[in-house]
């Protein structure tokens, strides 16, 4: 009864139709690929290389390879990340629609509201998946090739190994959440078109644009509203005492955003006419 | 439950308007119960449209549904689980197993039992004649293997009403015969079936009752039997004195007699009885080297429905 009335049955086989796209498992591979990369190439040339060089906590790397993660997530953020994202996002409902498989979910029949909620769950899920990949493969390849120790925070303060790796399954949670409101932007573009093309190019432009208005300070009434705006602040997670007010400022921007175009795609898509 | 009421489908002035085109223009549909109902209609007619609004797939324009006594859209949910369907050709995800397709879409239904699933997703499979091909990613199959999967999806429950439309397409002639073989068999079990289809001869084999609909309008509707009697029953013959031979017919109440070739065509009453107009005219030593009737076929009065060519209207 309780399956019923939550649906785990199609969670559950949403997950599953996800994971056995050998394009999710690309996209999770490339995305670990990310931290491993650069563990080489500061492995490589790391003599060369002089404290404050590079992207912030490069040079860290060579001393504790538990910074390989926090640095290959900066990396990521601006483009490959988001790049997954809306791909993943924009797939949703157009990818259903493109595939034809939308009308046999709906005459199955599936609830079009439930659909919605299983569809963003599950790009919720990828989300959390990237970025947990992204921190492990950081974290273990960063094992292979440097130094392991304590880790000193950018407070200064030090702090043990297991408390270091709580600190990076944190940061993947941060980044998660900062990427529920383009998740749920995504969604309402997918619901928009039966081109899934259409749809992930939409949604990654959107990112682009958000980060580009971002960064130009005659906008700086809007910055805060930008869904990319906190996305690097993941760094407050690596002070001591943690700083939290990022955290919360990011998870209400994000809430605000789901909540926006959550509705406009229940909107959308529940009065669509399925002709696909 | 309440009394199951008589009709399957039945739609009151249905309507679908896509601008000023009006796809599907006030159609009353009544499909009976235990029927094997045909939905004939040239391409481009308006079938597919209706058939998504039986399914809430799109909304009406206007108009009301009524799918097994359930008023569509309202409650939909409740409704088609008791519902099978093919709609517009068979959809699945490439990537993926048949048998993980039919897994996926009955995992879907909430309604349906998740502890007999797998063995109801192997009986559809088993149904169809696809057991062998179960394992196989749906991109390797053959547009035939799809339909039939799209087949073994509606099956996947116990159905009051299957809604299939153009079930044979794809298919070789094989094919064809054995998804026929498998509607006459699902029908003989008591489901409806509602069967769309551009090919007046799958209609005819397999249909009981038939709506013809052209230009979104509904021409013509009822039994078989009684669409058929809309045309004329005819005389063919052919003797060696054709004079003496009209004459003769003339006193057994034949006239307006035409000639093609050597054969004499009269209009006749359905059930004249032919045998005894061959014992007249042997009698009278006219020499029949054929006489037969020739019953109306659908197929005429179809092209006088719906014009030559069963072609795009619009």
């Amino acid at each position: 009864m309780f399956a019923k009335s939550l649906s785990l049955s199609l969670m559950a086989s949403e997950l599953r139709v996800m994971f056995t796209r050998r394009r999710t498992w690309a996209m999770l591979f490339a995305i670990a690929m990310i931290p491993i990369l650069l563990a080489i190439a500061v492995y490589l040339s790391s003599d060369r290389l002089a404290p404050g060089e590079g992207p912030p906590f490069l040079d860290r790397v060579t001393q504790n390879g538990l910074f390989t993660g926090f640095t290959a997530m900066l990396l990521a953020l601006p483009l490959f990340l988001p790049l997954t994202i809306s791909v993943v996002a924009g797939d949703t409902i157009a990818g259903e629609a493109g595939l034809g498989t939308l009308r046999y979910l709906l005459i199955a029949p599936v609830n079009r509201a439930r659909l919605l909620v299983v569809k963003y769950l599950g790009t919720l899920v990828f989300a959390l998946a990237g970025t947990f990949t992204l921190m492990a493969a950081g974290a273990m390849i960063g094992a292979i090739l440097f130094p392991v120790g304590p880790v000193t925070l950018l407070s200064g303060d030090v702090i043990q190994i297991p408390e270091a790796l709580g600190r990076m399954a944190l940061v993947a949670l941060y980044t998660t959440i900062s990427m529920m409101g383009m998740l749920a932007l995504g969604l309402f573009i997918s619901t928009l078109t039966t081109i899934p093309v259409g749809a992930m190019t939409g949604v990654l432009i959107a990112s682009g644009v958000s980060q580009i208005l971002d960064n130009l300070p005659q906008l700086s009434w809007l910055h805060e509203w930008l869904f990319t705006h906190y996305w690097l602040d993941f760094a407050d997670i690596l002070r001591q005492p943690m700083e939290l007010s990022s955290f919360g400022d990011n998870l209400l921007l994000q809430l605000g955003y789901v909540a926006v175009f959550g509705s406009l795609a229940y909107g959308r898509f529940t009065t669509k006419d399925i002709l696909s | 439950m309440s009394e199951k009421g008589q009709w399957a489908i039945e739609t009151n002035g249905l309507t679908k308007a896509f601008g000023d085109q009006k796809a599907v223009h006030g159609i009353s549909l009544a499909v009976p119960r235990g029927s094997v109902f045909g939905f004939l209609g040239p391409n481009g007619s308006g079938k597919t449209t209706t058939i998504r609004m039986l399914l809430g797939l799109a909304e009406a324009t206007d108009g009301e549904i009524k799918l097994l006594d359930h008023q569509i859209p309202k409650e939909l949910q409740v409704a088609l689980p008791k519902v099978g369907a093919l709609v517009e050709g068979p959809a699945f995800y490439p990537y993926m197993s048949g048998r993980n397709n039919l897994i996926r879409i009955d995992s879907a239904d909430r309604f349906s039992d998740p502890s007999t699933r797998k063995a109801r997703v192997d009986a559809a499979l088993e149904r169809v004649g696809l057991s062998n091909a179960a394992k196989k990613k749906v991109h390797a199959y053959s547009l035939g293997m799809k339909q039939r999967l799209g087949l073994a999806n509606a099956l996947l429950k116990p159905r009051e009403l299957l809604v299939l439309d153009e079930p044979t397409n794809g298919l070789d002639p094989q094919g064809t015969r054995e998804v026929r073989n498998l509607i006459r068999s699902l029908a003989a079990e008591g489901i409806t079936i509602f069967l769309s289809s551009h090919l007046l001869t799958e209609i005819e084999q397999l249909c009981d009752h038939v709506a013809v609909m052209s230009a979104g309008k509904i021409l013509a509707q009822g039994s078989l039997a009684e669409l058929r009697s809309h045309g004329q029953t005819r005389l063919i013959l052919r003797v060696d004195k054709i004079d003496e031979a009209v004459d003769i017919l003339k006193t057994q109440g034949i006239g307006k007699i035409k000639f093609s070739k050597e054969n004499m065509i009269a209009p006749v009453a359905e059930d004249i009885d032919v045998a005894k107009i061959n014992e007249v005219l042997v009698k009278k030593k006219i020499k029949v080297s054929e006489i037969r009737l020739e019953h109306p076929s659908l197929e005429e009065y179809f092209v006088d429905l719906t014009g030559e060519g069963f072609e795009v209207v619009r």
